[in-house]
């Protein structure tokens, strides 16, 4: 039992170290000089470099894609939860000719890869004069990320008692305020494993808007960052993209150490629906 | 209580109908023509040729790398990350007096290993540039650290290891989220029967393979799923990652890729809506395999 034991710490810390190590290393990484970034990788910085920071916020743009980022989710994730709540608790509670129809047209959706619809997307987008827009990506993000919300929403919604709704329309009130007052705060453990689901989804998004959204004052993080890893690699400023990866990683993994419990909760238990 | 129900339901639906409509089922609906045609985005001017894409694909020797890559990592990047998180999390379980109870910290290391499962692809393709770099990467640093400056090379530049550097990452990224998700599966498993297997003196091997891995079967199966689609993908970190992108030599070359290039670089739509289809096709299919291997009994725990 004892030998046991020994071989799953040692198996737990291996791997520890190996998911822990490159995270360290580049944030360590960030507070060096170029020099030392290319002489001697495993060194920890001599006079932590500061300006490496500024430099990647200012100069690099990463402050102004930090934005675009933040506008851009924060608006697809009100109106993805908002669109997939008020469908889903449709479905859920109200019976009409169709309802399976929409149910099923929503949630086939989430089975279909992005690659497909993207060639048509584009010209979609681009009809509408969207193009480079936050409008148009805060749109299209909604539209790809209401399937999974009405398929998540849709099981919780059927779970809770209608007894509290029964009693509220007796007392006169309308359907709208019966969903915004009642069924909308008991449902609240859904809405935010699932709001947590989005918000990662749609923060690490790349592929959308690398084809929807091609002007550099409107990139979002993850593209700025990919585009900065290709520019600071001609200038080799290796140290000025350290430290604006480590800016990239900061608030998502301080969110997470804040919430970790939540945000794991949400995340497995959205696979396994 | 009848009052109104119709006009609150077109008011709940339809926004999100209408949004769905011309974002979503429209452009999927589309593809499928356009990879019919040989249109190359000018307005009004797409002919229909028929299949003639699709054979144009059979002889295309990029698409064909792109396909075999796919394949080789639908292949291997499941089977690493499923058997890794298994393993790490059945360890997480092992130890204590009654054989499975979780040894000391392990909520610490499931703080841990999830945090890749958070970070962008595009940070993580970054960042694994970085520890790939011949000169002053982390991993030949490493290497050459502890003497064995014989297996320190150009990772991302030889045809041979590019594609497992890919995988690698893949495999790195994934395997925190699907420990926590086992560990939580082999959480529900009644304690009872693990004494039961340890009073029949079952040894950890026979444990897990007789007990545990039967019992989280359906969490395993949907981990399947979810990392073929991931596997089927790979496009962000090859994008951003390999040198080319998508070389050397087509080496890790992949579907997403190839259709992204044909479509916005070469402005050949209709091509690369054929391209779409075929990832489509092989998604359906990976998707309709996981359904019959599921219709399999299951176990019920009473």
């Amino acid at each position: 039992m004892r030998i046991s034991r020994g071989l799953a710490h040692a198996a737990m810390l291996a791997w520890g170290v190996v998911t822990a190590l490159p995270l360290l290393w580049a944030v360590l990484s960030s507070f060096k000089s170029d020099h030392e970034i290319l002489t001697a990788p495993w060194s920890i910085p001599q006079h932590p470099q500061w300006t490496n920071w500024s430099r990647a916020w200012n100069e690099a743009d990463i402050g102004r894609y930090f934005l675009n980022s933040a506008i851009v989710v924060g608006g697809a994730l009100v109106l993805t939860m908002l669109l997939g709540a008020l469908v889903a608790y449709a479905l859920a509670r109200y019976e009409f000719p169709g309802n399976r129809l929409v149910y099923h047209t929503f949630v086939a959706a989430m089975f279909f890869p992005v690659f497909l619809a993207l060639v048509p997307l584009f010209f979609v987008v681009k009809q509408l004069h969207l193009l480079d827009t936050y409008a148009g990506l805060i749109l299209v993000y909604a539209a790809y990320a209401v399937p999974f919300t009405v398929f998540f929403l849709h099981a919780f919604f059927r779970t809770l008692p209608s007894s509290i709704a029964e009693a509220a329309f007796l007392d006169g009130c309308g359907h709208g305020a019966v969903f915004f007052r009642i069924m909308l705060p008991m449902a609240r453990p859904g809405l935010v494993a699932v709001g947590i689901f989005n918000f990662l989804g749609l923060w690490n998004q790349y592929l959308l808007p690398l084809v929807l959204n091609s002007d550099p004052d409107r990139y979002v993080l993850a593209q700025g960052l990919a585009a900065l890893s290709v520019s600071q690699g001609y200038r080799s400023d290796w140290s000025g993209l350290f430290a604006g990866l480590t800016i990239a990683m900061i608030p998502v993994l301080v969110a997470y150490v804040a919430f970790q419990r939540h945000i794991r909760a949400g995340m497995t238990t959205g696979a396994v629906r | 209580m009848r009052h109104g129900r119709y006009r609150f339901l077109a008011w709940a639906l339809l926004p999100a109908l209408a949004l769905h409509a011309v974002f979503v089922l429209s452009p999927y609906a589309q593809a499928f023509y356009l990879s019919l045609t040989d249109w190359t985005g000018v307005a009004g001017n797409a002919h229909f040729v028929g299949l003639s894409n699709y054979r144009r694909l059979a002889s295309d020797s990029l698409f064909l790398d792109a396909v075999r890559n796919n394949a080789t990592m639908l292949v291997v990047v499941p089977l690493a990350t499923v058997a890794l998180g298994l393993f790490l999390a059945s360890m997480l379980h092992v130890g204590g007096r009654d054989g499975r109870s979780a040894v000391r910290g392990a909520g610490g290391y499931q703080i841990v290993y999830f945090f890749p499962q958070l970070l962008s692809l595009v940070v993580i393709a970054v960042l694994w540039g970085f520890v790939y770099n011949p000169t002053n990467g982390l991993l030949n640093g490493a290497l050459r650290g502890i003497g064995l400056d014989g297996l320190a090379r150009s990772w991302l530049a030889e045809p041979s290891v590019a594609l497992w550097a890919v995988m690698a990452v893949l495999v790195w990224s994934s395997v925190g989220f699907y420990l926590v998700l086992f560990s939580a599966a082999i959480d529900g498993i009644p304690k009872e029967l693990y004494e039961a297997a340890l009073l029949d003196g079952a040894g950890p091997w026979a444990t897990f393979w007789r007990l545990t891995l039967p019992l989280v079967r359906d969490t395993v199966q949907v981990a399947f799923v979810y990392l073929g689609i991931v596997a089927l993908d790979g496009f962000a970190v090859v994008q951003v990652m390999t040198v080319g992108p998508g070389g050397p030599d087509g080496a890790t070359e992949v579907i997403g890729l190839s259709l992204y290039r044909t479509a916005f670089t070469y402005g050949k739509f209709g091509y690369a809506s054929a391209m779409g289809v075929a990832l489509f096709f092989a998604t359906l299919t990976l998707a309709v395999l996981a359904l019959r291997a599921g219709r399999k009994e299951r176990l019920e725990l009473a």
